[in-house]
């Protein structure tokens, strides 16, 4: 019988969430590794039991575990992440520059057909890969060796890369992000890099259309339509249909187009998800209203999704790694705010309900269809 | 036998309850405890002091008879209370939050 893993990291731990096809009543397990910040946590496509995590504090560091029984049992794996080469700098906030120097993973994205392949974003920005199921860890430095490195800058959460995506009709095609680099795309499989930012603006900058510079908070693609592409910007929300090549603005009727996280429908690739906050001086819903924008004609037309979020005095925020979705008929959608809610719609997104109310602030969800 | 104690986090992560035992040394210093406890307890490594460079890790302290001994030089010799067993090494997690 089919069913759904939700695998949450928080800052005070993971929980896994699961449920039978139907995802009305959940079993709820955790927290695991308690009081560390989890980052992310994700499930191989070739193997639902084998997960990855990310487990940091300021204190400890980096740890990484690897669980190979769906997260009953887990065991740390290698957790020295160092730089290919003299690290060199980039710039720093003041504009002058600063050493590379790593901090944690953000995200973690296992190969699609080899369980024991898995590639790590981390901060300061960089593209890590294990071959060995997370003991040993290689940077890919091609793409922190690109001419524009020494230009890149952090965002206000750090240097971090935060989006990998790989497409599932050419694996050695990898697209990734950067907050605040930009987007960067590999064809040959990480070796060498190119941005590819042409049509993002970015009043922040001095020059809105350079080429690296630009705070891309996530990239989402439907594994059905690799090469469409659909961005949430620090403001804007951006489309791709040729693999990011170049970007058209889709943030149409949204009452703000600031926002971390983007989701795209399972089956149908231009049925886009978006959580539309305030500014980003603010950070909190539009109005106190928590809605999700669904569109379904690839962006510029959007409608407010809001049964069952709360539409009065509600104040979280939906950050870039916590909105996912199942393989499900109908697709199901999922995410979790820094308020500690984490929301199902079993139903696209037409209906939503809180599987939990007073979890952590929710760092990450990742939704695992199991067979 | 040499004495240490870890702060809770690093004992969830070892996975062990108390004190840890390390083998006697002839001239502790510690550099030459924490190799030992990364020896024995791989999953500590990175987690005390920075891998490669083995720079301690900020927030952390270690203390032995009481005192605090974080910044004292990395070759020097501790206490004959620690060799011998009867005092304990502690790595400290510095207290943060409010």
């Amino acid at each position: 019988m089919s069913g759904v893993r939700l695998l949450v990291g928080t800052r005070k731990g993971a929980f896994v969430l699961t449920s039978d096809g139907t995802r009305e009543d959940w079993k709820v397990e955790g927290p695991l590794f308690a009081g560390w910040e989890i980052y992310h946590v994700n499930g191989s496509p070739a193997d639902a039991d084998r997960l990855y995590g990310s487990q940091s504090t300021g204190w400890h560091g980096q740890v990484m575990q690897r669980s190979d029984d769906g997260g009953k049992t887990w065991n740390a794996v290698g957790n020295e992440f160092g730089y290919q080469g003299v690290p060199g700098t980039h710039q720093w906030y003041d504009g002058t520059q600063h050493p590379w120097e790593f901090a944690r993973v953000w995200h973690l994205e296992p190969s699609l057909d080899d369980p024991d392949t898995v590639y790590a974003g981390v901060e300061d920005a960089a593209l890590f890969r294990s071959t060995d199921g997370g003991q040993n860890w290689e940077e890919l430095s091609g793409l922190r060796d690109h001419p524009t490195g020494a230009q890149w800058q952090p965002g206000a959460g750090g240097l971090c890369l935060h989006t990998i995506l790989i497409n599932p009709d050419d694996p050695s095609r990898m697209t990734i992000a950067i907050s605040a680099a930009g987007a960067f795309r590999t064809d040959d499989g990480g070796e060498t890099w190119r941005p590819i930012n042409k049509g993002l603006r970015s009043r922040e900058l001095p020059d809105e259309e350079r080429e690296v510079g630009h705070c891309v908070h996530r990239i989402a693609m439907s594994p059905s339509r690799p090469d469409t592409l659909f961005m949430q910007k620090h403001w804007h929300v951006m489309r791709s249909d040729d693999a990011g090549d170049s970007w058209q603005k889709v943030s149409g009727n949204l009452p703000s187009d600031f926002g971390f996280p983007i989701a795209v429908h399972p089956h149908e690739p231009e049925t886009v998800y978006v959580v539309p906050i305030e500014s980003d001086s603010e950070h909190v819903p539009p109005e106190g209203k928590l809605r999700v924008y669904r569109s379904r004609t690839g962006g510029n037309e959007w409608e407010a999704l809001t049964n069952g979020l709360p539409q009065e005095h509600c104040y979280v925020n939906v950050l870039r790694d916590a909105m996912s979705v199942d393989t499900l008929d109908p697709g199901g959608v999922y995410f979790g705010t820094t308020g500690g809610q984490v929301y199902a719609s079993p139903d696209g997104g037409d209906s939503w309900t809180a599987i939990v109310h007073d979890f952590p602030a929710v760092l990450s969800v990742e939704a695992q269809t199991l067979s | 036998m040499i004495r240490v104690v870890l702060p809770q986090h690093l004992r969830t992560l070892a996975g062990v309850d108390g004190e840890v035992g390390l083998d006697a040394q002839e001239r502790p210093t510690k550099a030459t405890v924490l190799d030992a406890l990364e020896e024995k307890y791989p999953v500590l490594r990175g987690t005390i002091r920075d891998h490669g460079t083995a720079k301690r890790r900020d927030f952390i302290r270690f203390f032995a008879c009481g005192q605090d001994i974080t910044l004292d030089r990395e070759d020097e010799q501790l206490p004959d209370e620690v060799a011998s067993g009867k005092e304990v090494f502690r790595v400290v997690a510095a207290m943060a939050g409010g």
